[in-house]
């Protein structure tokens, strides 16, 4: 190789390497924050004021739905810790005990009063006769 | 002999002969292999066992975002061969190819956001998969306005290509944003270590529908490419004898 294409070449290594440096320190600064929510265990050891907006994920421990009217009291369990609860509104079609979720709202004595339920799916998919057949 | 055909090829002369000749089949085949595997995977597989119907836009989702973050990382080698060796047809197809790369994310992200709302419950979410997407299209709109901004084109040309290796970082991002955090946003579902999760039905014709796909918006980067060689080559003596 040429001199001065090599010297090229290595510019172009050091574009890469100092940008992916520069992200990784502003992805380390950032830390949890790019978390879309916190799971049970994470709320837990962390102190989270009763005023601050949260999102909390995890999956709807099974059996633990109770609904009244339009309210609607689960469980969320990340298998290790779980929380209560509480929302009034209408929940999406893929919200099921066991399947997964992220509530939007505020804590209230161990209570989530939730603003917004989004129901979350994994990355299988299958006919559901098969799904029966497992 | 291999030294020959890359410079050979490396000519903007040579590559808008090879293309013409080879557009019209690229698109008659990926047209067709597009419109089968839609039609397929629309009426032929079975709905999923959780969401139903609704997950059927993953014949355009995913093709989509797949073709966005490849185009990127062809612009990303282009932008390399171009700042190393100065071949003047890599920097031509930066060029073209981020109007195209525009396109197929914001296909990705509206795609997206249609599917949230059946099956999430809303159609945004500020989650890292989903902000890395928008990063990715807000990125190919700089670049074309970077370009557009300068009336030198040589200058133009550099410039774009070093903003596309600094930009080239956010694409492993978008690829692990759903590994590293906890995102709305469910893991892949095909790849290279595992087993796919998705059953074979539904495979298939996801296969079928990203190669198709795939070959349409090669066709697109054909177009704009000749496009951009007209454009840059306009007082070259073969240019004025072609058209």
């Amino acid at each position: 190789m040429k001199p001065q294409r090599k010297r090229r070449l290595t510019t172009v290594f050091l574009i890469l390497i100092s940008s992916a440096f520069g992200s990784f320190l502003i992805i380390k600064a950032l830390d949890t924050n790019l978390d879309f929510f916190f799971t049970p265990s994470e709320l837990y050891s962390q102190n989270i004021p009763d005023n601050k907006r949260i999102k909390v994920g995890g999956m709807v421990l099974e059996g633990s739905v109770k609904r009244d009217k339009t309210n609607i009291i689960f469980e969320i369990t990340d298998y290790k810790n779980s929380i209560t609860v509480n929302f009034n509104g209408i929940v999406p079609d893929l919200f099921q005990e066991g399947s997964g979720v992220v509530v939007l709202g505020y804590m209230n004595k161990d209570v989530i009063l939730a603003e917004e339920v989004l129901a979350k799916h994994d990355e299988n998919y299958m006919p559901p006769n098969l799904e029966i057949e497992k | 002999m291999i030294k020959k055909f890359i410079h050979q090829f490396a000519s903007p002369k040579t590559y808008l002969f090879q293309v013409t000749r080879a557009y019209p089949y690229i698109f008659v085949i990926s047209i067709l292999i597009y419109i089968i595997s839609i039609f397929w995977g629309l009426f032929l597989t079975p709905e999923d066992f959780v969401q139903g119907n609704s997950y059927r836009i993953i014949y355009l989702h995913v093709p989509a975002s797949f073709i966005s973050q490849a185009l990127y990382g062809g612009m990303a080698i282009a932008s390399a061969i171009f700042l190393i060796w100065k071949v003047k047809l890599s920097a031509y197809l930066v060029k073209s190819i981020a109007p195209i790369g525009a396109m197929t994310t914001f296909i990705a992200l509206i795609s997206g956001s249609i599917w949230g709302i059946p099956t999430w419950g809303t159609w945004w979410a500020w989650d890292a998969r989903i902000v890395s997407t928008l990063i990715l299209f807000i990125m190919y709109l700089g670049l074309i306005s970077l370009h557009d901004s300068f009336a030198n084109y040589e200058k133009a040309d550099k410039f774009l290509a070093v903003l596309v290796l600094v930009g080239s970082v956010n694409i492993p991002i978008i690829k692990m944003s759903v590994e590293w955090w906890s995102t709305l946003h469910q893991s892949a579902s095909i790849t290279i270590s595992d087993k796919p999760t998705i059953d074979p039905s539904m495979l298939y014709p996801l296969f079928g529908s990203m190669i198709g796909f795939t070959g349409i918006v090669v066709c697109l980067v054909i177009l704009s490419s000749k496009l951009h060689i007209f454009v840059r080559e306009k007082n070259k003596s073969w240019i004025k004898d072609y058209v």
